[in-house]
Parts: structure tokens; C-alpha cells; sequence
């Protein structure tokens, strides 16, 4: 456990946050693995059920990140998320809409008045490789344009050169570049390929000044995996001792039926701790997700098991 | 975990949690929020009971001699209760003298007229078939066991039944490759086994004996706990429905009494028994000078070393894993956590954190961590020993959970302030108690590990490979888990050093036991 | 010994006779009881006293193995080998009194006590090739299913009491003693309480062979005498039953007090048959290691 954080503004050198990094305790892949496979035997039934799947509609940033987006496609996701089951009053709205940065200014307007915020990817999605300048402007035009949230990436090529510092320093300055929009960092974990870089990269952003850590783009298999979310939960958690502060996690990719989102809710809420079981800090990136939670909750409510075709597609 | 001496939190964040200033609601007022808003309160996990259903109890049972259920001769009988709740399951036989002779008797003629001399290949395929149908009613000898052991649904269905079935599957394939065991090349069976199992594990305990016993090409007669005897009488239908040949298995019901009157039975060529050191003491002593053999599976007072350098989450799985697996009614259980003093304290923290996770309960509930405590005399052991630990100065701690009214239940507990020489720390509690102490070389780590007339297991939680090898070539125990804990496989084989017993269970190991 | 008159005015030259002593923790004490008992040959003629241990003697043998252990079994497999072919060589140094002492205390012939003689330096050698195998051919992977290293090995068990036969003083001997130091075991070893004589000559050639003082440490004295308190030790992890006769049974159970490995004696057994692994599997643990397999 570190006794401390490292400080956004001081800079930092690359010396002392390999030291702070390297110094983090290890993790074990497969105690890992193990510990999140134990949890998602967890059987969450009935009432429980009711209200967990609830709440992962509130925690889903709504996304659609392909080369072939329009505005047309834009203002049926906002739609989608303002209003996820028309036959159900009572389904409340996702979180966010997750779109690339050009089509904030639609999502924005698609979405006012909703309460369902506007998540811009940034920085050069999905690979990060492009001049700082280019993703600061690309970030400043999206917060200009409406966007609640940015969600960059970090520069995986530096991250596993060790060279924390330029990370850092990217980090840092998106998120001056972000005013008043929150800041999801995307790790892209499976770039990373190792737990401890999981859990170094997390710290990274973490002291960096992310308001959330993300897993993936969804662009990178394997994306969201268990383990990865396990030791993304037990950063923030650490981070709250270590510093106070709270900061959001948000699997992203990979994560496509209610089953599987009500597993990360149980390791939010065994892992990180109840806290963690609101939107504010906990999100799941996702587009196919939201409708498996609107069949089951359909299920739950009516006692019949739902069909595809009596939920939209968008 | 200070953070006085850390920097500010950077701005942007501010605390969101918890409070409505979420990024949600910058676009706007969050008015067509319909659903139930539980944020940042707990997700109550409904009860999720498994079926019993499943399961046929019958009102008696008899015990299972020659292929047949048939009354026992002594007359006697017990009831075997659910240790959740106290409720009465079942009355069960307790066989005397003359049942045990008439076992005895079968078991010799099954091992004389067809076990012995059936091709290895044919016995084989017996232990194929119990694999295969132990798979099939996997749930239904899942929830008996849990009914009758007081363990959760969790485990019975996750490690004890599956775990039971891979016992059989792996010694089939044994019966016909013995030449290769490395007993030479014509290596012969023993004979006829008594075997005596153990409440804590009762089918897979017996999978561990005549699985490699029946491979060999033994026949047996084995005794259930006197607290857990069903899983054995529903392995014996499984021994019918496999058409077995009769006499080959035979399962006799009973008390302590049932045991001894089995382990020293003049018929017996070979002696196997898991249980308590101070009972396996009293067979070695019965059997001396009898030429008959002998292996005992005792207890244990295992260390779990965790080294500053360790992978702290995982280790507080491992430890956790390690003493509150099935009740810490385990003879490897880690019972004792030595910790290096540098991050003893926080990594007590993490441990406490995460036992107040644990789930105490209804055995049957797919969500139960902790079941009941198998016996009334078992609970009072624990409840003993512990009263022990505070007297002698240690401090105990419990997360806060609220124990069932009936039954037999006893709440997680570390004990911290522990040194060598309190009672807690040298005796097997067997039960979900921790002893705590601390260490602050790796030479001191293994010193106190050593201290010990047990030597089943250990643990060594560090992740510097030269030093886990350093580590676990010092600890005299016969199993060491580096960097996990409680993990078992038929392929590897399991057993004491010193008081913990002789003999090895499982793997080619396993088999020589069982051979001559 | 026969003393020798020589012919002419020289006085007669008086032999240096051997005081047999007790061989605990590399040193050759006497038995701490000053007791001694006659030793006679096969004919019954006297040969000389031999210590006779007491009951201290024997603790404080086990003493000494328990302080050799760590040490011993901390060498290398084959250092030990090493060691073990150096006790061979010694004693092939020696053979001429081994084979004087092996006819008289047995009574065999010359030729016959010299073919003994070559057979328990051969069985060092022996053992000597099996330090550093055993462990491959007893240890192993074990296939486990899961992302799990999983190893056995086989290891030495601790201190090792050894009742040596009664019979065959020197091919038995050293048939009971060499497999268990090979493996890294110490031995605190009771002589044939009748022919003690080649034990202390085997002492000897322990003592120069660079076997660590008190991995074998050799009693002398009445077997019924110091089998007992070994069985009983606290701090003793095995008993080789193979010269207790009659004691067998009550050594066995007071063995069970504190659960040791009994090798228990086999009335036929041949010293001259190849041994194998026979003794040397009852004196090791094996230990299992399991380690996960991860990024």
C-alpha cells in the first residue's frame, strides 16, 4: 500500500514515479483470477436483482465508436439512452452517450434537457498516437462542443517504454484542457498485458488526476476481463485510504448480458465497497449490454423470459 | 495508510462520490430517474437456497455389506442431525463387532474370489464408472453432504463432489499401469483395507481411500464419521448402480467404538485413517508388532508466512482462504499467520476488511462463505480454545455478524497478540480461528513455522522466487503452498511430517501405500 | 591381541591395545556411565571391552545427530555422494583389520569374512551413487489441472535411530546405516550388541572420511538398553527396527507416541541382496510445492 499519491502538479520525475510504481505490491495473476472467479459465483436473486439491474441501466455509458457514425446514428443512441424501454416509464435513463468527438455537438443537443450526460472519446481514440497539441485541441473542442466527459487514452508505447513521466504529463494536461468536463482515463489494459502494469497504470492516472480509470477502448482483446476490473477496484480503493479521494472505474468492452454486468456489481461492492454502486463511480461502456438489461428486467417484471424483437435496436 | 504526508488531491475530482454532482448530471436535473435509487448503499444479496429437493432421505439406514444394505446384527443405531439447525436427517446403524466381521469377512472373499486377479483394465473401468456417476448426481450428493456436514452449498458443489469424482477418474486410469507406479515391476495389492475417514470432508475423504485402494486392486471397509455417515451410504448405491462386485466396498456406520473395533481387526492387512494425531497415536500403538500396515493423514497447525514483498491482496485471499475454508475444520488449515512485522499492521487491516465480507449462514444458501460448525463437541473445542486465547492475553476479533439461533455456529476470529507459547497457536483449533504472529527475518519466519510437533502444510507468501524456494525448502511440512493456499489435486500427492501422520494420499505417491 | 616374544636381548616389545570407545558427535568419548562390557569372539575367547552406552550417551547422541542434520541435509547430493565414496575408500584401506575383526567376531573364515568386507565397501559405494537420484526417481511434476507448478520431492526425515542386525556385524551395519546419512538423514546407531567391534572400527573410518561429526553417531552397549529411550525420543523421527529382535513389538508402539517411521525388521531378509530403494524410502518425506504460473 503506498503512503502516498503522486502529486499532479509537482511533476514529478520519471525517477520517482517508476519508484512509487515499482514499489506498489504485486498482484498474483492467478489469485487474481481466482478471487474474481469466487465472486462471480455470488447469486444475486429477486428483489436484489431488481434493483442491481436498475442500476447498471444508470451506470451504462451508451457507445457507439465505429468509422461509419452519423449524426443520424448519434441522435438514436441519445434516444436510446434518454429513454432505454418505451413500454416502461419506470426504466430509468443510461448514464451517458459515449461518442467520438466530432459528433458531440449532436449528441449534446440530442440529449439536453435528459440528465443523461455526453462522453467524448479524445486524444488520438483508440490508439493515442498522435502530437500532444492534436489531442488537447481535439479534447478542448469536444468540452466546447458539450461534452460532460472525456475519455482519453493513455500512451500504452510510452506506459511500457517506461516512461511514466510523459504519461503523466499527458495526463495532466488533458485534464487541464477539460475544465469542467470529469476525466476518464482508459488504461487499455490489454496492451498492457500484465496485472501489475494494470494496477501501475491505474495509480498512474489516479495521481495523474483522472476522475476515472477505464479499462479499454474496446478496440483491444481481451477488454474488460474480470481480473482487470478486480485490480482497477482494489486501486481506487486503496487510493481512497491513501489520499481521500474517490475515483471512478469504468469497464469498457466486453461486457454484453446482465449476467456479466451484475458480476462487476458485485465486485464493485465487494471490491472497492458500496460507495462505488452509483454512477458517479461506477460505469460500464457498452452498447449491446443495455438491451439484455432491459429483457431481464422485462423478465423479472412480467415472469416471462423477453425476445430481441420487443426491444429497440439503435 | 496515512495521507499526511501525500499531496493534495488533485482538483477536478472533488469527492464526487456519493454526492449528486456526478457527471451524469452535468447535462441536466436527473428528473426521469425512475428506478429504485440505491447509490452507494449496499446490494443486499437475496437468500439463493439450493433445492434439497434434490435429495431422498431416507428414515434408516443400514450399513452396506457384501452389495447389500441389510440391518446390522448389534442393533444399535444413531441420528445423524443437520448441524445448521439440529434437526434430525436420519437414523444410521452402529455396527458392532459382528457387522464388522461380517464387512471384514466380504471384503476378504470380494479381494480372494474377483477383485484381486480382474485384469487391471476391467478394475479400472469399475473406477470409471463411480467417476462418472458421482458426476451425474453430483447435486444431490452435494446438497446431502452440505445437510449433513454443515458445510456451504459453495463447496460441497464446487470443490468436494467434483473434486471426489476427479479422485476416481484419476485412479482408474492407475489400475492398469501399477508396473509403473515405482513399485517394481509386478507390484501386487495389499489386500483388504480398514479404512476410517474423518467428518470434514466425508466423500472426498473416501474417494482419497478407496479410489487408490480399489485401483490397486484392494477391497475395503470403511467407516464414515459417526456426525456425517449419508454421503457414504449414498457412495455404496453408487457402488450398486455401478455394479461393483459385491464385498469389494463395504461401508460400516458407527461411533468411535465402530472404529476401533474395525482398525484392529485381525483381517485388516492394511490400516488407513485420517483424523485426530491423539486417535492415529492410539492405532500406531494398537497395530505395533501386527506387521499390518499403516498410513495416517492427521493434524496440523499450518503456517502461512506472508513477507513484506508479498502480493498483499492476494495474500489476504490466501490467508483468508486458508483458515475459513470449510469452517477451518481442515487439517492443513493455515491456522497460523506469521506476518513480517514491517506491514503486519496494515496487512491486518486488509485481512479484517476483508473478513467482514464473509457470509455466515444458511449452509444452503449459494451465497454462504461460513456454515455451521459440524458438532455440538466440536463447537464446544472451539468455543474452548478460544476462551483460552483471551485468557492468555490475546486479543480476539470477529467482524460483526449475527449468528443463527439454532445450530451450531461459531463467527470468524483472528486472534492478534499471539506469541509461540500461547495455546491458541501451538494446538489445532479446527475451527475459523487465526492466530496472529509476526516475524522479522526469513530465518525467524521459518524457525517459528518449524515450531511445531505438526508438520502438514505451510504457506510462504512472497514474490521473490529465490526466496519462496529458500522458504519452502526449510519448512518441514509435507505440503507447501507458495503464494496460494488449500489447493488440492489428485495428481499431487498430500501428507504429514512428524505428528501430522505417514503416508502419502494422492498421485503415484499415493498408490504406494497400497501396494506391495 | 597375541603378544610376540621376540628372540634375543631385547626386553619384549608390549602391544598398544585399542580402547573401544563410543563415536558421538565426530568425537570418541567414553560412555559417560564409565561402564564397559567384555566382548568375546565367535568361540567365546575374549576380545576386548567395548563401551557399554548408557542411556545419556544416547541422548546426547541424538543430541549431536539433531545439531548435524540442518547441515548435512543442507549439503549437495553430491557432496554427500562424495562423502559416502570417500567412507569407502577409507575402509578399503582397512580391510585387513575389518576382515580380522569380522572372523573373529563371527567366526568365519578369511576368505569368507574378506568377501564381506568387499561387500559393505561396495554397499558405500553404492549408496554413494544414489545421493543424488533418488530424488529423480522418487520426486517428480505432478500433472495438476489448474495454472499450478506442482513438484514433489522426496527429503530426509530427521534423526534416525538404527538398531543394527545382530547378525552381520559389518555388511549389515553398514547396509542399515549408509542409506540413512546418503539421503541426508543423521543416524544415532546401536552396534550388534554381541560383535560391537567392527562398529567402532567403522567409527574410525567415518571419523577420516569426512562425514560431518555427528551425522553417525555409534553406540555400543546393551540393545535392550538403549533401544528403549531412542524409540521413546521426542526429538527422533524414525526407528530402523532391523537388529531389535525380540524388542520389535514394544519399540514399535513406544515409537507411536510421537508418530515416527518404523522400518520394521524383516526376518528374511539377505544382506547381500541388492537393497534397492528399500531403505532408503522409509527415511524421506516427500514435500510437495505448489506455485502458481502467471504474468
Amino acid at each position: 500500500m503506498p503512503q502516498t499519491a503522486i502529486a499532479a502538479e509537482q511533476a514529478p520525475s520519471n525517477r520517482a514515479l517508476r519508484e512509487f510504481l515499482h514499489g506498489l505490491p504485486g498482484v498474483d495473476e492467478v489469485g487474481a483470477r481466482e478471487r474474481a472467479a469466487g465472486l462471480a459465483t455470488r447469486s444475486v436473486k429477486t428483489t436484489a436483482k431488481a434493483a442491481a439491474l436498475d442500476l447498471a441501466v444508470r451506470m451504462v455509458d451508451l457507445t457507439t465508436l465505429e468509422g461509419a457514425d452519423t449524426p443520424g446514428k448519434v441522435r438514436a443512441l441519445a434516444a436510446k439512452a434518454r429513454r432505454p424501454d418505451p413500454d416502461d416509464p419506470e426504466a430509468p435513463s443510461a448514464a451517458a452517450v459515449c461518442v467520438y468527438s466530432d459528433l458531440v455537438a449532436v449528441a449534446a443537443e440530442a440529449v439536453r434537457g435528459s440528465g443523461v450526460g455526453v462522453a467524448s472519446v479524445a486524444t488520438a481514440f483508440p490508439s493515442g498516437r498522435a502530437p500532444l497539441e492534436a489531442k488537447l485541441a481535439d479534447t478542448r473542442r469536444a468540452v466546447a462542443d458539450g461534452a460532460t466527459e472525456i475519455d482519453m487514452v493513455i500512451d500504452r508505447g510510452a506506459f511500457l517504454a517506461g516512461d511514466y513521466r510523459k504519461v503523466h504529463e499527458e495526463i495532466t494536461a488533458v485534464r487541464e484542457a477539460c475544465g469542467g468536463a470529469h476525466l476518464k482515463v482508459i488504461l487499455e489494459t490489454g496492451e498492457l498485458s500484465t496485472l501489475d502494469n494494470v494496477r501501475r497504470a491505474s495509480w498512474l492516472a489516479m495521481g495523474a488526476g483522472a476522475d476515472f480509470i477505464k479499462t479499454s477502448t474496446g478496440k483491444v482483446a481481451p477488454a474488460a476481463t474480470p481480473p482487470v476490473v478486480l485490480v482497477m477496484l482494489e486501486a481506487v480503493r486503496d487510493n481512497l485510504a491513501a489520499t481521500g479521494r474517490a475515483v471512478g472505474v469504468k469497464p469498457a468492452g466486453g461486457i454484453r448480458t446482465a449476467k456479466e454486468a451484475i458480476r462487476n456489481l458485485v465486485m464493485v461492492q465487494e471490491v472497492a465497497g458500496p460507495r462505488w454502486l452509483d454512477p458517479a463511480l461506477f460505469r460500464i461502456g457498452a452498447s449491446s449490454l443495455l438491451n439484455d438489461l432491459l429483457m431481464q428486467r422485462a423478465k423479472l417484471r412480467t415472469g416471462a423470459y423477453a425476445g430481441p424483437d420487443y426491444f429497440t435496436i439503435d | 495508510m496515512s495521507s499526511e504526508d501525500g499531496p493534495q488531491a488533485p482538483t477536478g475530482g472533488d469527492g464526487a462520490a456519493g454526492t449528486d454532482g456526478g457527471p451524469a448530471d452535468h447535462g441536466g436535473t436527473s428528473t426521469n430517474r425512475k428506478g429504485s435509487r440505491l447509490d452507494g448503499q449496499p446490494l443486499e444479496y437475496a437468500p439463493a437456497p439450493e433445492s434439497r429437493s434434490v435429495v431422498r432421505l431416507r428414515e434408516a439406514y443400514d450399513p452396506f455389506i457384501d452389495g447389500e444394505f441389510a440391518p446390522a446384527k448389534s442393533g444399535g443405531h444413531l441420528t445423524t442431525a443437520d448441524p445448521s439447525d439440529e434437526e434430525p436427517l436420519a437414523r444410521v446403524a452402529v455396527c458392532g463387532e459382528a457387522d464388522v466381521d461380517r464387512a471384514m469377512a466380504a471384503a476378504r472373499r470380494a479381494y480372494d474370489t474377483v477383485w484381486r486377479d480382474l485384469p487391471g483394465a476391467e478394475r479400472g473401468k469399475y473406477l470409471f464408472r463411480i467417476a462418472r456417476i458421482l458426476q451425474e448426481r453430483a447435486r444431490e450428493i452435494a446438497v446431502l453432504e452440505t445437510l449433513d456436514n454443515g458445510k456451504p452449498i459453495k463447496e460441497t458443489r464446487d470443490f468436494d463432489v467434483p473434486m471426489a469424482a476427479a479422485h476416481f477418474f484419476y485412479h482408474a486410469g492407475w489400475a492398469d499401469k501399477l508396473a509403473y507406479a515405482g513399485m517394481g515391476p509386478d507390484p501386487r495389492p495389499v489386500g483388504v483395507c480398514a479404512q476410517v475417514v474423518p467428518w470434514n470432508f466425508p466423500l472426498l475423504m473416501l474417494a482419497w481411500k478407496i479410489a487408490p485402494a480399489l485401483a490397486a486392486g484392494n477391497t475395503a471397509v470403511l467407516k464414515p464419521a459417526e456426525t456425517t455417515p449419508l454421503s457414504a451410504l449414498l457412495f455404496a448405491e453408487v457402488c450398486q448402480e455401478a455394479e461393483l462386485p459385491p464385498g469389494v466396498v463395504n461401508i460400516v456406520t458407527g461411533d468411535g467404538e465402530t472404529g476401533r473395533l474395525l482398525v484392529t481387526h485381525p483381517g485388516a492387512d492394511k490400516v488407513a485413517f485420517t483424523g485426530s494425531t491423539e486417535v492415529g497415536r492410539g492405532i500406531a500403538r494398537a497395530l505395533a508388532g501386527t506387521g499390518r500396515r499403516l498410513t495416517l493423514e492427521l493434524g496440523g497447525k499450518g503456517a502461512n508466512i506472508v513477507y513484506d514483498d508479498a502480493a498483499l491482496d492476494q495474500a489476504v485471499e490466501g490467508v483468508v482462504n486458508g483458515v475459513f475454508f470449510n469452517q477451518g475444520h481442515v487439517c492443513c488449515a493455515g491456522s497460523r499467520l506469521l506476518v513480517q512485522e514491517s506491514v503486519a499492521e496494515e496487512f491486518l487491516e486488509r485481512l479484517r476488511a476483508r473478513m467482514a465480507l464473509l457470509r455466515l449462514g444458511d449452509p444452503l444458501d449459494k451465497n454462504t462463505d461460513i456454515g455451521a460448525v459440524n458438532s455440538a463437541a466440536q463447537l464446544e473445542r472451539i468455543r474452548a480454545l478460544a476462551e483460552t486465547g483471551r485468557a492468555e492475553g490475546a486479543e480476539a476479533w470477529s467482524p460483526p455478524c449475527t449468528l443463527p439461533e439454532r445450530g451450531h455456529w461459531f463467527p470468524p476470529t483472528v486472534f492478534t497478540g499471539v506469541t509461540q507459547a500461547h495455546r491458541v497457536a501451538r494446538e489445532e483449533i479446527f475451527g475459523p480461528v487465526l492466530s496472529v504472529l509476526t516475524f522479522r527475518t526469513p530465518e525467524e519466519a521459518v524457525a517459528k513455522a518449524n515450531n511445531t510437533p505438526y508438520g502438514l502444510s505451510a504457506g510462504v507468501w512472497t514474490e521473490k522466487g529465490s526466496r519462496m524456494l529458500w522458504t519452502a525448502e526449510r519448512l518441514r511440512a509435507g505440503v507447501v503452498w507458495s503464494n496460494t493456499f488449500n489447493r488440492f489435486d489428485p495428481a499431487s500427492p498430500f501428507g504429514g511430517y512428524k505428528e501430522s501422520g505417514y503416508g502419502r494420499e494422492g498421485g503415484r505417491h499415493g498408490l504406494e501405500a497400497y501396494l506391495a | 591381541m597375541p603378544e610376540h616374544r621376540h628372540e634375543g636381548a631385547e626386553a619384549p616389545r608390549v602391544a598398544v591395545r585399542k580402547t573401544h570407545k563410543l563415536y558421538i558427535g565426530g568425537a570418541f568419548p567414553r560412555s559417560e556411565s564409565g561402564r564397559s562390557y567384555p566382548v568375546a569372539s565367535a568361540d567365546g575367547e575374549h576380545l576386548a571391552n567395548a563401551g557399554m552406552a548408557s542411556r545419556k550417551d544416547a541422548r546426547d547422541a541424538v543430541a549431536a545427530a539433531r545439531k548435524a542434520f540442518p547441515g548435512w541435509a543442507g549439503r549437495t547430493a553430491y557432496n554427500r555422494g562424495q562423502v559416502l565414496y570417500r567412507a569407502a575408500e577409507m575402509m578399503e584401506g582397512r580391510r585387513a583389520q575389518f576382515a580380522a575383526e569380522l572372523a573373529a567376531a563371527t567366526g568365519a573364515g578369511r576368505p569368507e569374512a574378506e568377501r564381506e568386507v568387499s561387500a559393505a565397501i561396495d554397499r558405500w559405494v553404492y549408496y554413494a551413487g544414489w545421493t543424488d537420484k533418488a530424488a529423480q526417481v522418487l520426486g517428480g511434476t505432478n500433472p495438476v489441472s489448474g495454472p499450478y507448478d506442482n513438484r514433489s520431492a522426496p527429503e530426509p526425515t530427521g534423526v534416525v535411530a538404527v538398531l543394527a542386525p545382530q547378525e552381520a556385524p559389518l555388511l549389515g551395519l553398514v547396509s542399515v546405516l549408509a542409506p540413512v546419512v546418503a539421503m541426508g538423514n543423521t543416524a544415532v546407531l546401536a552396534a550388534s550388541e554381541r560383535a560391537p567391534l567392527p562398529a567402532v572400527a567403522l567409527a574410525e573410518v567415518l571419523a577420516t572420511s569426512d562425514l560431518p561429526g555427528g551425522v553417525a553417531n555409534i553406540l555400543t552397549g546393551r540393545t535392550a538398553e538403549l533401544a528403549p529411550p531412542l524409540a521413546a525420543h521426542a526429538d527422533v523421527n524414525a526407528l530402523d527396527l532391523a537388529g531389535a529382535g525380540e524388542l520389535a513389538a514394544e519399540l514399535e508402539e513406544a515409537a507411536a507416541e510421537t508418530l515416527k517411521r518404523v522400518l520394521r525388521p524383516d526376518p528374511a531378509v539377505e544382506w547381500e541382496a541388492d537393497p534397492g530403494l528399500s531403505r532408503i524410502r522409509p527415511f524421506l518425506e516427500t514435500k510437495t510445492v505448489w506455485h502458481p504460473v502467471g504474468t
